[in-house]
């Protein structure tokens, strides 16, 4: 199924790597044709989630990890001779349970679903329809994967919106989604999406829109309710803080690559990559005085038309050089740096840990 | 300003070193209904909020959305008229000038905006945009329009010889950059920024958060900037003042605040920042809140946190708490303060230890 390499690079519980992972994703290529020029959203992207545990993937606006979470929900539209818009252009493997889905015909990953695999988006207003209550939205997810009467499902959706955080949810279940505040919707949405007690839940940035107040309420609700479920969660997001309170493991996406992953522990501590090093440098830290000047991150992020090279952060690194032109030539693929951890990059595991140890660590 | 609970219970106006003094300054949005469309409401987005700013600081509005931050930034740069209160910029009141008076006064004040990409006209090009302040203040700057454009240009990191081009050429962090050239053109004393960072990506955050404290320095600027992200703000501020439903709830300098905030609304926001810390995951204590902020067209009587707050008591449903001074430059508006002194002694040695964690 996979080469021994890429298991190699899985991080895996100890006691769970005879098992198959629950997700797992193998050189994931989306590709979408424009007139400008191929878009490579994600290019070569492995990684895997075993049962109960989650995955944040962090990266900034335009690093495929949105494309990513689409490709494994079944949501981007495939090219056909019927469209006069191409479709994405979809490659490698996806396997949800050992099922590999990117081969399925369509209406097989439909019936997926809800049932096995749910998403979060981040915005709830236009992810519901206005037009329908959110009673009668959760209803109908239910009864597509469940064959009972109206009656049960009401009740079902009642007691899905009171075990969010509704409050008189039999009440409430009668509201348009306009008629909740931003939190609110949040919730239904996230009562919606559990409804039919998903194996797989993806949260696209749930919480980005809300303020910092609701975001407590609502990261406390996911991880209640995985544990109470035991889903595999993957948890999207730009923002760095999040990923610390929820997360077990952290894949950290740029131009449509991993650049690094390993457990929240290893990333947060260890960090290995010079763009990692950039995104925490990049934060104003709110738990302390911080240094004097933010690290910030040269440059911008690439076009994803003309990928640099090489290493596509390597215009923007600062450590690119050191090389002798490596990171321009070459693409660094995934290498361990201690168990668990890999790194996609080519200093030197002496000049990495120096540069970490003398010129990032103190500064942070 | 004839309700009691308006009158402005702190900022000594003292005109040497304060650039804007705004005294009781409130909004409110009349809602009209009916066939006659007669006023049956108000969104009382401010409501009487004192705090003065001082020359070449960095003053910081923090809350959540619906606390009446950005409404605050628009009176203060008299994009909006209060509804009552006092405005004064450098010892003249601007409170309710006509546009033709106000005019002049924007030389010294200007807003960066959150949007780079809606605050931008798409059909005019760099130049044109960034040398707007000089065509309609009628100012002829040294040099030339395009050299002074020019040079506001690479004082934010732009490339001068973009001068023609249109901002779609541009991403979102160099959109801010124009914007904020733009503002830098006629050499205001003030800047009012409304979330200049909160639209873009975090390393390109960092980059335009490095760029307004050089430009601080550099153009001896005062800025005002409104954010909702406590990280951010402990990381530009001087000093600091949260707002809940329309009022100031804590002012205080960033240091004192972050490392003890005293109204409960402050406690329980910051233990609500999620930080880049795993380690920090078990020992942080959450405070979480329950139920949304109400509405600001009937907020709740007194203290308006009272339905929230963990410590409410009878006189917080029926007297409002004023802003008052509990420490040196530390003024809070609550009846039973977290990390006072006095409270600690009252309260036993665990319950009084809330705050530790943010010292």
């Amino acid at each position: 199924m996979t080469t021994p390499a890429l298991r190699d690079l899985v991080i895996r519980h100890p006691g769970q790597l005879d098992k198959q992972p629950f997700l797992e994703v193998v050189d994931l290529k989306v590709h979408f044709p424009t007139d400008d020029g191929l878009v490579k959203s994600v290019d070569g992207l492995s990684f895997a989630l075993d049962r109960g545990r989650t995955l944040g993937i962090v990266g900034e606006s335009g690093s495929g990890k949105s494309v990513t979470s689409l490709a494994v929900m079944g949501l981007h539209t495939r090219p056909s001779s019927e469209r006069t818009r191409p479709g994405a252009q979809l490659s490698g493997e996806i396997y949800l349970d050992g099922d590999e889905l990117l081969s399925k015909t369509p209406e097989y990953v439909r019936s997926l679903r809800g049932k096995r695999m749910a998403m979060i988006f981040q915005d709830p207003l236009s992810a519901m329809n206005p037009y329908h209550t959110v009673g009668q939205q959760i209803i109908e997810a239910y009864r597509i994967h469940n064959p009972v009467n109206k009656k049960v499902a009401r009740k079902h959706a009642i007691d899905m919106l009171g075990r969010v955080g509704i409050p008189e949810p039999s009440r409430r279940i009668e509201s348009y989604p306009h008629q909740f505040s931003g939190g609110m919707r949040q919730r239904a949405m996230i009562a919606m999406s559990l409804s039919c007690d998903p194996d797989l839940l993806i949260a696209d940035e749930p919480t980005t829109a809300l303020d910092v107040t609701v975001q407590a309420q609502i990261l406390d609700l996911i991880r209640d309710l995985q544990s109470e479920f035991n889903s595999s969660v993957v948890l999207i997001t730009h923002d760095l803080g999040v990923v610390a309170e929820l997360a077990d493991d952290v894949l950290v996406m740029y131009a449509g690559r991993a650049m690094e992953y390993g457990s929240a522990e290893q990333l947060f501590n260890r960090p290995a990559h010079p763009y990692t090093w950039g995104l925490l440098g990049s934060i104003p830290r709110f738990d302390r005085v911080g240094a004097e000047r933010l690290l910030a991150i040269k440059g911008t992020p690439p076009s994803l038309i003309n990928v640099p090279s090489g290493c596509p952060f390597h215009p923007r690194c600062g450590y690119a050089a050191r090389n002798g032109g490596l990171s321009e030539d070459v693409r660094p693929e995934l290498a361990p740096v201690e168990p668990g951890h890999t790194v996609a990059c080519h200093l030197s595991p002496t000049e990495r840990e120096q540069i970490w140890e003398h010129e990032i660590a103190p500064k942070l | 300003m004839t309700s009691p609970r308006h009158k402005p219970v702190a900022p000594t106006p003292d005109q040497d070193s304060d650039l804007i003094i705004v005294e009781g300054l409130v909004k409110h949005f009349p809602i009209r209904g009916g066939l006659l469309r007669r006023q049956v409401g108000a969104v009382q987005a401010v409501d009487g909020v004192n705090f003065a700013v001082k020359r070449g600081e960095t003053f910081s509005i923090v809350g959540e959305s619906g606390c009446g931050k950005s409404t605050t930034a628009r009176l203060l740069t008299r994009l909006l008229e209060p509804t009552a209160g006092k405005v004064t910029l450098e010892g003249r009141d601007i409170t309710h000038l006509k546009d033709s008076q106000l005019r002049p006064l924007r030389r010294d004040m200007q807003m960066i905006f959150q949007d780079p990409y809606s605050s931008l006209n798409p059909r005019h090009t760099v130049g044109k945009i960034v040398g707007a302040p000089y065509r309609i203040q009628g100012v002829s700057p040294e040099g030339g329009v395009k050299k002074a454009v020019q040079d506001l240009l690479a004082a934010v990191g732009l490339n001068p010889e973009h001068y023609n081009r249109y901002p779609h050429e541009f991403s979102g962090g160099q959109r801010q950059r124009i914007g904020i050239a733009r503002t830098l053109a006629l050499k205001p004393r003030l800047i009012v920024a409304d979330e200049p960072v909160s639209a873009l990506d975090v390393s390109i955050q960092a980059q335009i958060l490095n760029l307004l404290e050089d430009l601080q320095e550099d153009f001896a600027l005062t800025y005002v900037i409104i954010a909702h992200d406590l990280s951010v703000v402990r990381y530009v501020s001087d000093r600091v003042a949260v707002m809940y439903l329309g009022k100031i709830v804590e002012l205080a300098d960033a240091e004192a605040l972050y490392g003890g905030p005293m109204h409960p609304y402050t406690v329980a926001l910051m233990s609500a920042v999620p930080v880049p810390d795993t380690r920090r995951r078990q020992e942080r204590e959450r405070i979480l809140l329950t139920g949304d902020v109400p509405s600001p067209i009937s907020p709740p009587p007194a203290c308006r946190f009272h339905t929230r707050c963990w410590k409410a008591q009878e006189i917080c449903r029926t007297q409002e708490p004023p802003l008052v001074e509990l420490l040196p430059r530390h003024r809070v508006a609550c009846h039973f303060p977290e990390n006072y002194p006095d409270e600690a002694v009252r309260e036993s040695a665990t319950e009084a230890s809330t705050g530790e964690d943010y010292r």
